[in-house]
């Protein structure tokens, strides 16, 4: 029996943690023959390792059912029940809800459903477009507002005005709850440690399980419609804004703290007065992060009742109009490049201090006076032409048939080339790779992750990540898991493979980095609905299909953050480097790739984030891994067998995440860079 | 009890005086206004119902036939965009009122379930029957020219005829997401069929492999539903298995394979209508024109195509129906 061996290696070799060279290489060499043999004994000594025996099943999926029957049943705080305290929020969140979709679609209106009539029309297209021009304007001058002109004229142009008003509503909406609600509670993990120590693993699992595992309680507890969208999308979407606070919090320099206790702040001024204001910058990354993960949900929310463009999106698909599919998909794309890029230059405008006024004349200084002008005189002639109100039929643009035409295209002429490609990545790389994990003892697989949790970060970490493989495989997910792993294994590397070589070029060659920039938040934002299914047609449904997908999103962290961490090497040293006469390879490889070495497995560790958070759709295409059992769970309204699936990936996440971290922190510390 | 009863006919009598007072005052009036207005409709809820829409053409056709049958009839009506499944946690809360199309075939779990808790009604069926079944296009019938007999497809060079790289020298069936069932691994075990099951994860993908196929017309033989679009702009056929019986599914000892379930073909099954269980109470009129509404399949796949490949809207379409069948619909809502 050499498994209970290797699971027990850890602890008894406490002295050799820090211990480097050969002792560390001979763990490694000890622990692997040990794996290796366990492997090949093979079923027929230890069946228990490669199955995890159903008796010993830990039955999660009836404990956690059964909980959230009770919560949505019986629970009570005090004389009300738990779904009227989430009943009484939903109610609260419709308010705002019901005028931003006022305001920009439906108008105001007097009595319900199909009785109502329109007192007030809407805010006019041409009133809105002006109204963002004009904050483009003031934020980040000419450039911005044609830019942000240009969006929302893509949106009137072709068609897309009413559904992206609707969407653009609810994102009105989440964003700033989950902004204020990240901020809220990253001030609170500043100020309390131990608050701290709790949240981060809470985080972890609102980034990690898919929102299909958490959907069904949550259109119990807060109803059917809108609402529950955005109570899903701020789920989602929060996550980053607190953990952006607590590390912006952290980076005020202590010399402004130590001001502010002299002049005699307050606790409360302190926060308010000093801190907030003085980490403004990194605040707003955490809301630029919000505005992209929100306009992520949008597909997932118009399954719910929040129609807008994700509507459109999975209607165009289902009918294979894929060229009307990719219009409202970039339509969504649009609106994300709006909003960020002015979020952004807010941004950028608040770190230079007193920056309207900067030329632009009356409308650049007074943004806001000039926006209310706009709007009001907009919606005044909107009552008498109707061409100023809503974007004339007769010179709405489409793509129509070229888009389907030109898949049809590469489909007849090339599908026999693209088929050849795909079966022999298929039949030599995939389906071996797939084997191989599938064929895993899960106790060696146990036990190596928690070695290497040791080597990294110690005890703790070993026992954390030990744990949590330990709960994926007594959950009865194993196998699934590994599919999981085989799925986002593959992906991430190539996602690595092209991206880290983008990231290198788009920051060796300045003027690349813009134009990349543009694709990576298309990439980003466009739902992969509206790739999926060319991509069916061309591979056929299958893993290589749900690799591309998985590819396509996973890809912008891997450049993204490549391009930072270049960006940020001391020009000092490379300047040193070429004194020394590096060729330009050598500097590459010798000096920056070497001190970006922490942001590229940071970019690493979103890469797999990303990818997992990927899984859902790809059970869209056939794969049979955990999403596809969250996806089945949904459909079946089984709350529990989706949460337990949803736990799994997130362990794998965090198991993957905390193994990472460690590695990064040590390469930190061994390059001096703390 | 002697007070109870005093204190309710008092009131009674006391409403009734005012009726008559009113009558009385306004006698022309009223009489005129009845002719326009029906009273069932006067006490029930003004509340708008909640009809459900979903992301197939046929299911946004008939619910807004439904839709505006209702609103002939006077009620308001709201159409929500919700998902075919996730719905039922609405209309078991009564967030949500009315879906028009549950699938026998791919809805029955998730409805029964549903129903099981009580809050959800089964309002009858909407006369238009689900067909499902293995297809292939009109082309393959070179290819294997024993089609649409399903023991064609046994032949070992109809199976290679259907293969590809990974699946030969087997046929390769791309069959519906596995969240339908549809017992497909079973049926191609039972009939011994050398066919290989894919299943594609949504009926998108489903038909996103048909498109491609038939571009190239190359091979494919895969799920097929109707009421859809697809039967209309493809050309082709349904396999013929041994029909299905109740018996098939779960009496071993039936059809070609003594001691194999599932040896024959998929079930024909009824489209329901289901609702949130409190409609009856809140909207009696409209409970019943919901009862009452049936279309067949002829007509919806008319309208099916006229939408998804004559590029009319919805609503268009729709509008038409409603004026060649007046006599229909002013059925359903009469009183």
């Amino acid at each position: 029996m050499s498994a209970p061996a290797s699971l027990e290696r850890p602890a008894s070799r406490h002295a050799l943690l820090h211990s480097p060279g050969w002792t560390g290489a001979l763990v490694w060499l000890v622990a692997a023959a040990a794996f290796v043999l366990l492997w090949q004994s093979g079923p027929g000594l230890a069946a228990w390792a490669f199955d995890y025996p159903r008796a010993w099943q830990i039955p999660a999926v009836r404990w956690i059912g059964a909980a959230m029957k009770w919560l949505v049943n019986d629970a009570r705080l005090g004389p009300v029940t738990f779904t009227e305290v989430t009943r009484f929020v939903a109610a609260l969140l419709d308010v705002p809800y019901r005028i931003a979709l006022s305001l920009l679609s439906t108008g105001f209106l007097s009595g319900q459903g199909s009785n109502a009539v329109q007192i007030v029309p809407p805010l006019s297209w041409i009133g809105v477009t002006a109204t963002m021009m004009l904050l483009g304007l003031s934020a980040g001058g000419p450039g911005l507002a044609a830019l942000v002109g240009l969006c929302f004229g893509f949106l009137a142009v072709f068609g897309q005005w009413d559904s992206a008003m609707v969407t653009l509503a609810s994102v009105v909406v989440a964003v700033p709850i989950g902004v204020l609600g990240g901020l809220l509670l990253g001030i609170a993990a500043y100020r309390w440690p131990a608050f701290e120590r709790c949240l981060v693993p809470v985080l972890d699992l609102m980034q990690t399980i898919p929102v299909f595992a958490y959907l069904v309680p949550i259109l119990f507890l807060f109803g059917f419609g809108p609402t529950a969208a955005v109570v899903a999308t701020v789920i989602y979407a929060m996550p980053p804004m607190t953990r952006v606070t607590v590390l912006a919090l952290r980076g005020v320099p202590p010399e402004l703290r130590d001001l502010g206790r002299m002049i005699g702040c307050t606790r409360r001024q302190m926060t308010w007065r000093v801190m907030i204001p003085s980490a403004r910058d990194s605040l707003m990354v955490g809301v630029n992060q919000v505005i992209m993960l929100s306009l992520n949900m949008v597909i997932i929310a118009s399954m719910i009742g929040a129609g807008g463009l994700g509507f459109d999106v999975l209607a165009a698909l289902r009918r294979l109009d894929i060229g009307a599919g990719l219009e409202a998909g970039m339509a969504i794309v649009a609106l994300a490049i709006a909003l960020d890029r002015l979020s952004q230059a807010y941004a950028a405008q608040a770190g230079k201090a007193p920056a309207a006024g900067q030329g632009g004349g009356f409308a650049a200084g007074h943004p806001y006076v000039a926006a209310v002008a706009v709007l009001v005189a907009t919606s005044a002639a909107g009552l008498l032409l109707p061409a100023v109100q809503s974007y004339p039929e007769a010179l709405k643009v489409s793509t129509g048939s070229f888009f389907s035409e030109a898949v049809r295209w590469i489909n007849v002429n090339f599908f026999d080339a693209l088929e050849a490609v795909k079966n022999a990545l298929l039949l030599n790389v995939l389906v071996p790779f797939k084997r191989l994990l599938a064929g895993l003892p899960w106790p060696g697989v146990v036990a190596l992750l928690a070695l290497a949790g040791y080597r990294l970060g110690g005890v703790r970490l070993a026992v954390f990540v030990g744990v949590l493989a330990f709960l994926i495989a007594a959950t009865g997910q194993w196998e699934k898991a590994m599919v999981t792993v085989y799925l986002c294994g593959i992906s991430v590397v190539i996602a690595s493979l092209i991206g880290i070589p983008i990231g290198i070029l788009a920051t060796e060659r300045v003027g690349l980095w813009r134009w990349v920039q543009v694709v990576i938040d298309t990439l980003q934002t466009l739902p992969s609905f509206v790739y999926l299914m060319p991509a069916v047609m061309l591979f056929r449904v299958g893993d290589f299909t749900a690799i591309i997908a998985v590819v396509a999103y996973a890809i912008t962290p891997a450049i993204r953050y490549t391009a930072l961490g270049l960006q940020k090497v001391d020009p000092r040293i490379i300047e040193a480097g070429r004194a020394a006469g590096c060729t330009p390879w050598q500097i590459l490889t010798r000096i920056k790739l070497r001190l970006a070495l922490p942001e590229l497995l940071l970019g690493l560790n979103q890469t797999i984030m990303f990818a997992l958070s990927m899984l859902v759709i790809t059970a869209l295409v056939g794969t049979r891994d955990l999403g596809q059992e969250v996806y089945i769970a949904l459909t079946k309204a089984d709350t529990g067998r989706g949460l337990v699936a949803g736990l799994a990936v997130a362990f794998i996440a965090m198991i993957a995440d905390r193994l990472i971290s460690a590695g990064a922190a040590r390469q930190r510390a061994r390059l001096g860079l703390d | 009890m002697p007070a109870a009863r005093d204190h309710s006919s008092q009131r009674g009598s006391a409403m009734f005086s005012r009726t008559y007072i009113m009558g009385g005052v306004l006698g022309a009036l009223t009489l005129s206004a009845a002719c326009f207005v029906t009273p069932g409709i006067a006490q029930e809820s003004a509340d708008p119902i909640k009809l459900t829409l979903h992301d197939w053409t046929g299911q946004l056709i008939t619910t807004e036939l439904m839709g505006e049958v209702l609103k002939k009839a006077g009620y308001s009506v709201e159409y929500v965009q919700a998902d075919y499944l996730a719905q039922f946690a609405g209309l078991e809360n009564g967030d949500l009122h009315v879906a028009m199309e549950m699938w026998e075939t791919t809805g029955r779990d998730a409805m029964d379930a549903s129903i099981a808790t009580g809050k959800v009604e089964n309002f009858g069926p909407t006369g238009m029957k689900a067909k499902e079944e293995w297809w292939y296009p009109a082309y393959m019938k070179e290819k294997c020219p024993g089609l649409p007999n399903w023991e064609a497809l046994k032949e070992a060079a109809c199976a290679e005829a259907f293969a590809t790289a990974e699946t030969a020298p087997k046929g390769r069936y791309l069959g519906g997401p596995v969240t339908w069932g549809g017992f497909d691994d079973e049926r191609v075990e039972a009939l011994d069929l050398p066919y290989e099951v894919i299943h594609a994860g949504t009926d998108a993908a489903l038909f996103a492999e048909l498109e491609s196929a038939y571009q190239r017309q190359a091979p494919i033989l895969l799920w097929i539903y109707a009421p859809h679009w697809a039967p209309a702009k493809y050309q082709g056929e349904w396999v013929e298995f041994p029909e299905y019986t109740k018996e098939c599914y779960t009496d071993p000892a039936w059809g070609s394979n003594p001691d194999a379930l599932y040896d024959c073909g998929k079930p024909f099954g009824e489209i329901w209508k289901v609702g949130w269980a409190g409609v009856k109470d809140k909207w009696p009129g409209a409970y019943a024109a919901i009862k009452a509404f049936t279309v067949d399949n002829d007509e919806m796949g008319q309208m099916i195509t006229r939408v998804d490949l004559e590029g009319k809207t919805v609503s268009e379409v729709v509008g038409e129906w409603m004026t060649a069948n007046e006599g229909r619909w002013s059925e359903w809502i009469k009183k």
